[in-house]
């Protein structure tokens, strides 16, 4: 079980780090967007792997349950609230990409300092 | 008595799922060309996941966890194939002639 | 055998997340990230999270897919440009993995009930359930009731980034008099099939959404899935009947009252709360039985976020959908 554990938070780690280098080692705009996306999943991932308690079920109480181990539903309330704003704003930066598009013909960064520099 | 029977019933449709969804994945990878590789995935979606699902559902057995099983299993045998033919179509559309390439020269072989 | 399952999920979103970053076609990089998500949407169901499976499923598998490729169809679909200070970028992300790799060892133990984030607050919300709501989902009685200032932030985010992205693309580009709408609104009226299946699945997905509204109280469910699913039976109208038509199921009128309404009848929850004579957002005073007072708050604002998720995803939607291609 241990070793399930510890290869959650290190693929946490993992994902969070591939996501990062999407974001600052890539120069299309949408390929950022989708590794702020990335990035974020991969913080979800670290709350939801903290709320697991062992031989917990999801914590929706049922009658007739004797003594019942239940996983914890904070984490689960703030990762909810954390998807919904995520989409929010990846909604809000594709708006932004779309109207750069329009405005300078390009998504890529070198080629929008090229033009914001003459 | 009757638990084991289903038990075993259960797990052979289990098994046989994942067989045909074994099955799906090498065929979408060893095709040569995309109309090929797309009727090899749909044995995935339609085969694999009917068996699967009627396995589940003699787990379950008669609850509403199977009912509502069954309303999935609808579901997919709805909409899978008509993704198939939306994927098909927009291939046509897009140019990618259904030519069996190299394997219509092995069978013109001697 | 969970574990095994468990190791196979967690490798497979690493392969997926790699090959996201490095393909150069980004619509090839789109249907990708929708498979991880739902890849770690499992992921989420196998940690006990049922709530949030369904949330990222819906959402993050199914709307911001189809957001990606809105902006997808009016932007390039190919990286042009690779990367850039890719050594500098790779030594940095290396060594910061290590970092967190090196910090993952003193973390507690997976699924110890003794970790300290098991402690103080999450058994007092088990326990009290029952005894201040009585619903069976501890979930949606966090976020509702005893949490319900945060998801009031939530809605007014979601608020927030509807009128944003109208702002953005409302005013329709390339000059007046150059109004091209006949192509952009066709959809798939010629072919058949998935006309015929897509109208026959549109009702029974608005009743499942209608379904996970009310039924957060007793099992995963709540505002935000509902909002998602019934949002997405009217993308696939679109997709499959043009977006003119579906202008005139549901006008942008409508959706921006149902965008606006929402977010006021949370907020009218809230306040009728001071008004009957107790805190903000206190649900007891709504009726004379406080337990049945916290059932109609929870009702009462369940909708509400319902409402606005729904407005403002379509609205994002058409914004998108009716932009003229340069």
């Amino acid at each position: 079980m241990e070793l399930l554990g510890l290869y959650h938070y290190w693929v946490f780690a993992v994902l969070l780090m591939i996501g990062f280098y999407a974001v600052v080692a890539k120069v299309n705009l949408v390929k950022k967007l989708i590794g702020v996306s990335l990035f974020q999943s991969a913080v979800f991932l670290l709350y939801i792997t903290m709320s697991k308690v062992t031989g917990g079920t999801a914590p929706i109480l049922q009658e007739g349950m004797v003594d019942p181990v239940f996983s914890n539903p904070l984490p689960q309330v703030l990762i909810l609230t954390a998807i919904v704003v995520g989409i929010s704003t990846t909604a809000l930066g594709l708006g932004i990409v779309v109207r750069i598009k329009e405005e300078y013909g390009t998504i890529e960064e070198h080629e929008i300092q090229e033009i914001d520099r003459r | 008595m009757m638990e084991i029977v289903l038990n075993v019933l259960s797990w052979i449709l289990l098994s046989a799922g994942g067989v045909f969804v074994l099955i799906g994945g090498i065929g979408a990878l060893r095709m040569p060309n995309l109309y090929t590789r797309m009727h090899a995935a749909s044995v995935t979606d339609t085969m694999g996941a009917a068996l699967v699902l009627l396995g589940v559902m003699l787990q379950a057995g008669l609850t509403l966890a199977s009912i509502k099983l069954g309303a999935i299993l609808l579901f997919l045998l709805i909409t899978s194939p008509t993704a198939s033919y939306a994927l098909a179509s927009a291939a046509l559309l897009a140019g990618i002639k259904p030519d069996a390439g190299r394997a219509a020269d092995e069978t013109r072989g001697p | 055998m969970t574990v095994l399952f468990g190791i196979f999920l967690l490798t497979l979103l690493v392969i997926t997340a790699v090959a996201i970053v490095h393909t150069r076609n980004l619509f090839v990089a789109v249907m990708l990230l929708g498979i991880f998500s739902l890849l770690i949407a499992i992921n989420f169901f196998i940690l006990d999270a049922a709530d949030v499976a369904l949330t990222e499923a819906a959402v993050g598998a199914g709307i911001s897919t189809v957001l990606f490729l809105g902006a997808l169809a009016l932007t390039t679909e190919r990286e042009r440009l690779g990367t850039q200070h890719r050594w500098l970028s790779l030594v940095v992300v290396t060594s910061a993995t290590l970092v967190l790799l090196y910090a993952t060892f003193d973390k507690p133990l997976f699924g110890d009930p003794d970790a300290p984030v098991h402690q103080h607050v999450a058994p007092w919300y088990l326990e009290k359930t029952p005894e201040y709501i009585d619903i069976p989902n501890v979930v949606t009685a966090v976020l509702a009731s005893f949490r319900g200032y945060d998801t009031l932030g939530e809605v007014f985010v979601v608020f927030t980034a509807g009128i944003g992205v109208m702002f953005l693309l409302s005013a329709h580009s390339g000059g007046p008099g150059r109004r091209k709408r006949e192509a952009s609104g066709i959809g798939l009226r010629e072919h058949l099939i998935p006309r015929v299946v897509g109208r026959l699945l549109v009702p029974f997905i608005l009743l499942f959404g209608l379904y996970v509204q009310f039924h957060g109280d007793f099992g995963p469910g709540g505002g935000f899935q509902a909002g998602a699913l019934i949002a997405a039976a009217f993308i696939l109208y679109a997709l499959v009947e043009g977006e003119d038509r579906t202008l005139a199921a549901l006008p942008q009128n409508a959706l921006n009252a149902l965008m606006v309404c929402g977010a006021l009848l949370y907020g009218g929850v809230g306040l009728a709360g001071i008004v009957l004579g107790s805190s903000f957002l206190d649900y007891s005073v709504l009726s004379a039985d406080p337990v049945a007072g916290q059932h109609l708050g929870i009702i009462l604002i369940e909708a509400g976020v319902g409402m606005t998720v729904t407005g403002v995803l379509l609205s994002i939607f058409h914004a998108f959908a009716a932009r003229d291609r340069i």
